[in-house]
């Protein structure tokens, strides 16, 4: 046994040396190689990627979208056109609503008269309810019918996430957090909804900072009185294509300054209240989609556009009655409104505002909706009665009361800027638990919107621009 | 305890082994030491008709080189120990990268049997697998499984018990390799079968000693001397009963 354990020795030192003789350091990498392309071979004939071409497409598309240097201009454009479809689109079928009204309420006024019913009733029902709802319907509706589904096909399409990725280089450099900006892509649609996403932030600090800083972005309920302010005064000087064009830039500049104000905010508050180092996070992008457009395009119309107005339609009517009401009761030569108008408008003024449209934002506290309509239908009973028949009437409406462009602007910048609406101020209560805190989140943005429209007015008055 | 058999795991990390492991042997596991080895091995047992199947769980690897522990670890197992199925674990989302390994364990053993694990993830994911294809590309059994939702068991319990029961014979995929590489194997390869006989893959040796792995020789030797040992203290016992309660 020794002898063969000799031999085996022997043997095996023999073979090490042949072997040692034959060994290169390449075949190793011969080797392994030759393992990859196996791999690879028998993969491509096994494995089907039925997505693999979507992915590669992702990649390619990603390169551009979230590119450092394309990804913010694209992101405009982007914006910038969904304005200019909206603003464009809208115009047609606004007038047409709006001329359907004018003649549906030659009828009922008929019909009223047939009826012999007292002035004030129809004063109530058609003069307040009946036209201010119907002017929101006309006016808001058809940029709603457009605007949602654009919005909704670029977020099925997967293009939103791209924009939070770009947003989240600048949510670091101000020391919020990066899904902040998810939160945020969120309060583009309703401000209320928003406060309750930031519970993905898991730092308190963080979450603090979206919560107190998602009101700049404009939601559902104010999209309508922005795209209306714009086409209808931004662009007076132009004509045609180019009217909607400077239309379109004005609200995508409006929706940037808005994101300028929350990292300002951001920023600030980090300095000073709420200390602290961002922490750090990856975020996961998702394929880029197909949409299903039919779906979409429906589900995004007839929900969203429906909820907004109903919810419209809801305060807006009662709100309506009570305008009217209010602005029909004297107490000695002055109606109540008008004494509420007449208490806010000095103030009203120097921040390049009127009395009407204070009264309507504080009015409008419950929903953002219903501030357009109030304002309406507080110029309507008190103002001339004009007859509708296009969207230039509203126009007029506005200009019989002293409007120019600087009052659209700064109603713009206060509808942007000015305290969350009631049910996003509850839920900010609710999530937060403290008094301290909800109320911060309400004066922050009041003293920014009284600030900035006071700036702009005292601004473009001193430079005689109007 | 005749109908006692021996089905060790491999695969990369991450695979879901573990969680295959676990759901197969449930509670009847313990950490099993292994011989020589510092590296302890978690074992369970599944009983499937009238056998029980040991199973043990190998480290997770990417390859099976002797480039760390790990790796040596379930590299001598499967050479070595020669379980009666080695079981290699791949996760379907990234078959290409985890074939490396199958097709590795493939060059030293022919009882193997290709679990493709989160079928459930791939499918979500738009990857499909022809297993079919693959399982003629590779001659050896393959089987679509997701041990998450313990899909897919009982055909793989029944694929074992059937290659253990000798049901199944399997012509395991070899790599070709190059020219120059495959004149120096047929140049050694018959020396190492001299030496070596058939107790171990001698083509899979070959390569080795040729990628200069001279640390695989000394096992090599160790293994045989101790067998040799063995051999002559107990008569009566086969060799690999007593490998397997070294």
């Amino acid at each position: 046994m020794e002898h063969s354990g000799e031999n085996e020795r022997q043997s095996f030192r023999e073979l090490l040396d042949q072997a040692n003789d034959l060994s290169t350091s390449s075949l190793r990498d011969e080797v392994v190689q030759s393992l990859y392309q196996t791999s690879q071979q028998i993969c491509q004939k096994t494995v089907r990627f039925t997505k693999s071409k979507e992915d590669k497409k992702t990649e390619r598309l990603d390169a551009v979208f979230t590119s450092p240097i394309w990804g913010f201009p694209i992101m405009l454009a982007m914006l910038g056109l969904i304005f200019y479809l909206t603003i464009a689109g809208a115009n047609v079928p606004s007038s047409m609503l709006a001329s359907f009204f004018t003649w549906l309420e030659d009828y009922i006024s008929m019909a009223f008269t047939a009826l012999n019913s007292p002035d004030w009733l129809h004063g109530v029902l058609v003069l307040g309810l009946y036209r201010g709802t119907t002017w929101v319907i006309s006016v808001m509706l058809p940029p709603m019918a457009i605007f949602f589904p654009t919005f909704a096909l670029l977020e099925s399409y997967g293009y939103l996430p791209r924009v939070a990725f770009n947003m989240d280089r600048l949510f670091k450099k101000v020391g919020a957090h990066g899904k902040q900006s998810l939160t945020m892509a969120m309060g583009f649609g309703c401000n209320a909804a928003a406060v309750l996403s930031t519970r993905i932030i898991e730092s308190p600090r963080e979450r603090m900072l979206a919560i107190l800083t998602n009101n700049f972005v404009p939601c559902n309920g104010r999209w309508g009185t922005l795209i209306v302010l714009a086409s209808l005064f931004m662009a007076a000087g132009f004509t045609g294509g180019m009217q909607t064009l400077v239309s379109s830039g004005v609200i995508v500049g409006i929706v940037i300054f808005g994101i300028f104000v929350t990292f300002v905010v951001s920023w600030v508050l980090s300095k000073t209240m709420l200390k602290g180092v961002p922490t750090h996070y990856t975020l996961e992008l998702p394929p880029y989609r197909r949409p299903k457009f039919f779906d979409t395009v429906v589900r995004s119309s007839l929900n969203k556009s429906y909820a907004v107005l109903m919810r419209a339609i809801k305060i807006a009517a009662p709100a309506g009655v009570l305008t009217w009401v209010f602005a029909n009761i004297y107490i000695g030569d002055t109606s109540i409104f008008m004494y509420g108008v007449n208490f806010l408008d000095p103030f009203a003024q120097s921040l390049g505002l009127d009395g009407y449209i204070l009264l309507a934002f504080i009015l409008g506290l419950p929903a953002n909706e219903v501030v357009l309509p109030i304002l309406l239908m507080g110029y309507l009973s008190t103002g001339s009665m004009l007859e509708v028949d296009n969207l230039a009437d509203l126009k007029n409406i506005f200009l019989d009361q002293g409007w120019t462009w600087l009052t659209a602007l700064n109603m713009m910048l206060f509808s942007l800027l000015h305290y969350p609406c009631g049910t996003t101020l509850i839920n900010i209560y609710k999530e937060t638990k403290s008094y301290k805190w909800t109320f911060v989140a309400f004066i922050i943005p009041t003293v920014i919107a009284l600030g900035v429209t006071f700036a702009v007015a005292q601004l473009v008055r001193g430079m005689g621009w109007v | 305890m005749n109908n006692t058999y021996r089905i060790a795991l491999a695969g990369n990390p991450n695979t879901g082994k573990s969680t295959l492991f676990n759901a197969l042997t449930g509670l009847k596991q313990h950490t099993g030491n292994w011989a020589g080895k510092t590296v302890s091995l978690a074992e369970g047992a599944v009983h499937y008709k009238k056998s029980l199947f040991r199973l043990i769980d190998l480290p997770g690897t990417y390859s099976l080189y002797s480039n760390s522990t790990d790796e040596e670890v379930a590299r001598n197992y499967i050479v070595f120990e020669k379980p009666d199925v080695t079981l290699v674990v791949l996760d379907a989302t990234s078959l290409e990268r985890n074939l490396n390994l199958a097709l590795q364990v493939m060059e030293m053993t022919s009882n193997v049997i290709v679990c493709i694990n989160l079928i459930d993830e791939a499918k979500k994911r738009g990857i499909e697998i022809d297993e079919q294809r693959l399982m003629r590309q590779l001659g050896v059994p393959v089987l679509k499984i997701s041990a998450r939702n313990k899909t897919g068991f009982p055909a793989l319990l029944d694929t074992i018990d059937r290659m253990i029961q000798g049901e199944i014979s399997t012509s395991p995929f070899s790599i070709q390799y190059n020219e120059e590489t495959e004149a120096k194997i047929t140049q050694l390869e018959p020396n190492v079968k001299k030496l070596v006989g058939d107790r171990f893959p001698t083509r899979w040796i070959t390569l080795r000693l040729l990628d200069g792995d001279t640390s695989l020789l000394d096992e090599i030797q160790k293994r045989m001397q101790q067998e040799e040992d063995l051999t002559w203290n107990t008569v009566g016992k086969t060799s690999a009963n007593h490998l397997e309660n070294f």
